[in-house]
């Protein structure tokens, strides 16, 4: 395992999109941060970027990487090696540089201008992130041979969860307005690892006062400890499920 | 060595391998033939385990592989066509199997890396080599780490005479040493003085399975091609 990570992030390193990737994040923290006097807005003008720009980069970024690299798999698949100890050094490979990049464009500037509990809550939650998304691209990349559509697949689960997932809990909303659902939306935040992580940031930004009666549901749920773990613990099996699908997907694919 | 009971694959509604049932022993060399597409780099990509059979089993010296890993560091393969990570060098991709191969032999054997002048061009990428380099490469690291048993397909498609010249008395060498070969070619004029024992399969089928020197007694030809040429017609006429 350790060899083969050895390689995958030295091909990843050479591959030079991921440090372009840091060189962007480390140029928008910084002017952020730089635009105005208060480091809180420049914390809330990064959410939208950790948010939105971090998945992108890394689920895309991943897939590709996996269909660009079939002629590793294939020439690793021949040798004494466990295709789970491929699969994994593929994925811990992808995970830590993008997390490394995400530290190093994102954290660090974080840890300069506003290095309190928002802002560590922020790198934490960016970094989940940037791992559920290789993990989602996995799966993608795992689920169709063809490289257009394996790449279609990934920017459409994008799209669902940046987007889409969001404009349906809108829908349900104003459909049942009528209903209590307070309790409901807490739980539908843990089906999208993006949700989670919004809902995370901004109570700990204190405006979920802004977010009426649902924020104060919201706030009672995840703004105690237990709550803080329990939607990490929401992200981690994000991470994990599509992890394992496409292990085992990948265990009975042909080469 | 290797025995496959029953093995059955399907790609969609094609049947690539269809109930095959084979026993390839030690020492010797087996011509896999057929024409293209009958299923020949499917059953080799079974044995090392690159393709999951539906049905049937595959045992590597009386063990199941299935899920198993271990025991393709006994194999040497040579695939049909190589295909290398683009952004390594030579050196780097022999550095790696080596890396990866550790274990199963402290000195390698570069015999073939020095034949083919490989030495030469260590630091060349892998996607810049012509087709029959990286045909070079594919065989220099199939015969590396002294593996009981080599599987080489279409071993000499693309080399020049000479090192195709190499590459046979490499394989010889090999059987002398006693072990398993398995090759696949269309040119059966240089598996004469090869092989031992032909496996010939049509669509998925296996046809026959015999000694060469049987084969040889049974057409009343001496060469392969001929041999092959004679039953094929035979078949046809059936």
């Amino acid at each position: 395992m350790k060899k083969l990570l050895k390689y995958v992030i030295v091909d990843i390193i050479q591959n030079k999109i991921v440090l372009i990737y840091t060189f962007l994040l480390l140029v928008i923290s910084l002017s952020v941060f730089n635009l105005e006097n208060n480091s809180a807005k420049g914390l809330l003008s990064l959410l939208n970027i950790v948010l939105i720009i971090v998945p992108l980069i890394c689920i895309i970024f991943s897939t590709i990487y996996v269909y660009n690299s079939s002629e590793f798999i294939e020439l690793l698949v021949s040798q004494p090696l466990k295709r789970r100890t491929i699969w994994l050094s593929l994925f811990a490979g992808l995970s830590s540089s993008l997390s490394l990049a995400f530290f190093i464009g994102a954290g660090i500037p974080i840890l300069m201008y506003h290095a309190d509990s928002t802002g560590i809550i922020m790198i934490i939650s960016g970094l989940f992130l940037t791992v559920a998304f290789v993990s989602i691209a996995l799966l993608a990349a795992g689920l169709t041979r063809d490289k257009a559509k394996g790449i279609g697949l990934s920017i459409s689960l994008w799209l669902f969860f940046s987007l889409i997932f969001d404009a349906l809990v809108l829908f349900f909303l104003f459909q049942f307005q009528d209903y209590p659902l307070e309790n409901i939306m807490v739980f539908l935040s843990f089906l999208n690892p993006i949700d989670l992580s919004r809902v995370q940031i901004l109570l700990q930004m204190d405006i979920s006062a802004l977010m009426g009666y649902t924020g104060a549901i919201f706030r009672d749920f995840f703004g105690n400890t237990t709550g803080i773990l329990l939607s990490f613990l929401g992200l981690f099996t994000w991470i994990i499920f599509p992890l394992m699908f496409s292990l085992k997907k990948f265990k009975r694919k042909d080469l | 060595m290797i025995t496959t009971k029953n093995i059955t694959k399907k790609f969609g509604k094609l049947k690539a391998l269809d109930n095959i049932s084979v026993t390839f022993s030690k020492g010797e060399c087996i011509a896999l033939l057929g024409p293209n597409g009958c299923g020949k780099t499917t059953l080799i990509k079974s044995l090392l385990g690159m393709v999951v059979p539906d049905s049937g089993t595959i045992h590597f010296n009386n063990e199941l592989i299935s899920n198993k890993w271990m025991y393709r560091s006994q194999i040497g393969y040579m695939p049909q066509i190589g295909r290398y990570p683009e952004n390594m060098t030579i050196a780097h991709v022999i550095d790696m199997m080596k890396d990866i191969r550790k274990g199963s032999n402290a000195n390698p054997d570069e015999d073939l890396v020095k034949s083919f002048g490989l030495t030469d061009m260590m630091q060349k990428k892998m996607s810049t080599l012509s087709g029959g380099t990286t045909q070079k490469v594919s065989a220099a690291l199939a015969f590396m780490f002294n593996p009981d048993v080599l599987i080489l397909d279409e071993p000499t498609a693309g080399l020049d005479p000479l090192s195709s010249e190499k590459l046979k008395q490499k394989i010889i060498q090999e059987k002398q040493n006693g072990k398993l070969i398995l090759i696949t070619s269309h040119i059966l004029s240089e598996l004469d003085d090869l092989i031992t024992e032909v496996f010939y399969m049509q669509e998925g089928k296996l046809l026959f399975h015999n000694k060469f020197a049987a084969l040889k007694e049974e057409t009343g030809e001496i060469k392969l091609s001929k041999a092959i040429a004679k039953i094929m017609r035979e078949q046809e006429l059936v």
